[in-house]
């Protein structure tokens, strides 16, 4: 991967100033193939995010106060209050069991909203359900697609539930399937689809009506590499549409992809909000993760590298990794290796990585996201 | 906005849904066709020398039981199909959408009110080839018909509650089993009443089943019909007033 052809190329067009857009169109029209285009941008090219949303944009989503208990005893959610502002891409980031599926299903109208209240695209969630759903697009943490039906059946159907006609709601499916690289599946019954087929037709059916706010839960969970850069990429061109995305995901690197404003929520508390730069502030930079082969020598590279972090260092006992925050660039790696070289240490691996969302709340609640 | 079409036309989506799906799941398929023939086949070829009915040939007494008694078991079929969408987040997804309310519990039981009729059909023409006769005029045949497909359809609603409390394909298949055999079989479906014994006669006698199964009999033989139109019909809006509510309640409050 590392010799390959284009490489040279993006880094010397990047070098030119042309921007990712211009280089993947360059490249597209030169015969390239998606595919090869995905590999090289997944693992060389840091995407740039869309621009901020203007200051002025008003909020589709309003939530004030919204809590949610299960069976009387589970608390879901906690006094949640959020917006979301027109057009933008809200992430809700948070660890399994934070309360992200539930409080998406509260916006959808899945749940019935029973503390505090909700309103979105300007309507009541409560009073205003039925208006509601014929404005918002859902796709849920698992596809909800129908096994027996074809992808194109799938996608009528759902057109003639959102109460379009019978023509338009075959253009609309064959315009999603085509849009969604499922020509060629659109008159296969879903048995036949791969866990990822059967997502891009879920997403693919949140977005018959052109909604006017998508809400997306964990939309690449289960994808490959390829198949979430391709969703990613789907989600944005969707922004730029002027479509409004509240997704959910466990990863801060894709809610740093593709997000403007990010809330981290665990245990169904908002524990800190704004954009994945703020929240990476919060850390103090990237990461320094170190493996080290002799567990006997933890305490002695612990006291070794302390110097070079910027805050203390965390050490798994299990496995001998230690993780530490640092500011200072590629050449603090440098610098450790040889601080730890000189101490006759032996290093298994060592990297310096952006930080996650486990280092992320590490820094904000001093507990792991587990 | 013209809310009554949207709700029609829910509805019609959501049944043609339904059938498409009847269609191609194999064991569906099986269920609702092969199933039921073989039935008739067997109880009338093994057991038809030894059940004596005082009607002439076993097939006459027969089917207008068995025709009833596919339609019971089909009614399983509905909670069935409910909670398997509920489990695959079918249901999620028509939640979402802008559609009638009522349109999932309705195109579910209508869809099977027309796999009945199909089933009932499919089941006759077999009958007719091993000696059933339609002597008594074709509109009595077809009152009969109608009466079944009634009842078929205040089942469902039955199947529908069930199904809709359990959460769980197996539990709504299990469930199913508990509340149909002993109607079923405590019924005048295969064997008359008067050749049971006391305690289970007394069940028999009042079973909503035995009516229906004693009005569509007497229509295809050509025997009077007594008050057993008036119970089957009295039973059939009863289960219909308490479970259509019941189920209708349980979607609501799916969450
Ligand atoms: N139907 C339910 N009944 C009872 N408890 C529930 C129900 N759904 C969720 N919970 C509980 O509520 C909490 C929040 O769950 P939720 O599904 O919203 O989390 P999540 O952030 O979506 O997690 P994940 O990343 O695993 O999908 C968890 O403790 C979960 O066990
Ligand atoms: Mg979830």
């Amino acid at each position: 991967m590392a010799n390959h052809p284009l490489i040279s190329y993006v880094e010397e067009a990047r070098g030119r100033g042309m921007s990712n857009k211009q280089i993947i169109d360059a490249l597209t029209s030169a015969g390239w193939q998606t595919h090869d285009l995905t590999n090289i941008f997944l693992e060389h090219i840091e995407v740039s995010r869309e621009p901020a949303i203007p200051e002025s944009a008003d909020s589709i989503v309003t939530v004030r106060n919204v809590s949610k208990i299960y069976n009387k005893t589970i608390k879901a959610l906690d006094n949640v209050s959020l917006e979301v502002k027109r057009g933008s891409v809200t992430a809700l980031l948070g660890p399994n069991g934070a309360g992200k599926t539930t409080l998406v299903r509260i916006l959808t109208t899945l749940l019935t909203l029973e503390h505090g209240t909700a309103r979105v695209a300007g309507f009541d969630i409560v009073r205003d359900a039925q208006e509601l759903r014929s404005v918002i697009g859902l796709a849920g943490q698992y596809a909800a697609v129908d096994e027996t039906l074809t992808g194109r059946e799938n996608l009528e159907m759902v057109g003639r539930l959102y109460h379009l006609s019978v023509p338009t709601s075959r253009q609309r499916a064959d315009e999603l399937l085509h849009q969604f690289n499922l020509d060629e599946a659109s008159d296969r019954v879903l048995k036949t689809y791969s866990g990822g087929m059967r997502r891009r037709l879920d997403l693919a059916a949140s977005l018959v009506i052109r909604p006017q706010i998508l809400f997306l839960d964990e939309p690449t969970t289960g994808l490959d590499p390829r198949g979430r850069f391709a969703l990613w990429h789907v989600i944005r061109e969707l922004v730029k549409d002027g479509t409004t995305v509240l997704l959910t995901t466990q990863y801060l690197e894709e809610a740093d992809q593709l997000a403007h404003k990010i809330f981290v929520i665990d245990h169904g508390h908002i524990i800190a909000q704004g954009t994945a730069d703020e929240l990476k502030k919060q850390v103090g930079g990237d990461v320094l993760e170190l493996h080290i082969a002799d567990h006997g020598l933890i305490d002695e590279t612990v006291r070794l590298i302390t110097p070079f972090g910027s805050e203390a260092p965390r050490v798994d006992e299990d496995t001998n990794i230690i993780t530490m925050p640092v500011s200072g660039g590629a050449s603090i790696l440098i610098d450790a290796v040889r601080e730890l070289d000189s101490a006759n240490i032996k290093i298994n691996d060592i990297v310096l990585r952006r930080p996650s969302l486990d280092d992320v709340f590490m820094a904000l609640t001093g507990h792991s996201a587990e | 906005m013209n809310n009554f079409s949207h709700t029609f036309s829910d509805i019609r989506v959501m049944t043609k849904r339904n059938l498409i799906k009847y269609r191609r799941v194999p064991q569906l398929l099986v269920f609702s066709t092969i199933q039921p023939v073989m039935f008739l086949l067997l109880f009338t070829y093994v057991f038809g020398g030894a059940i004596v009915t005082g009607t002439g040939t076993y097939i006459n007494y027969l089917l207008p039981g068995i025709l009833v008694q596919t339609v019971l078991f089909g009614a399983m079929q509905t909670g069935i199909g409910l909670v398997d969408d509920l489990s695959r987040g079918m249901i999620d997804r028509f939640r979402s959408l802008p559609m009638a309310r009522s349109a999932v519990l309705a195109g579910r039981t209508i869809t099977d009110v027309i796999r009945n009729l199909f089933v009932v059909i499919l089941m006759t023409i077999v009958g007719l080839f091993i000696g059933f006769r339609i002597d008594h005029g074709i509109f009595n045949f077809l009152g009969a018909v109608a009466l079944i497909a009634l009842f078929g359809f205040a089942f469902s609603w039955v199947s529908a509650t069930i199904g809709l409390a359990v959460k769980t394909p197996e539990t709504a298949q299990v469930a199913g089993f508990i509340w149909v055999f002993p109607l079923a079989f405590g019924s005048s479906i295969f064997v008359p009443v008067s050749s049971m014994s006391s305690a289970i006669r007394a069940f028999a006698e009042h079973n909503p089943i035995t009516y229906v199964v004693n009005t569509v009999r007497a229509l295809t033989l050509g025997l009077p019909v007594g008050n057993n139109i008036w119970f089957a019909l009295a039973w059939i809006a009863g289960i219909m007033i308490v479970f259509v509510p019941l189920a209708v309640n349980r979607y609501r409050s799916i969450s």
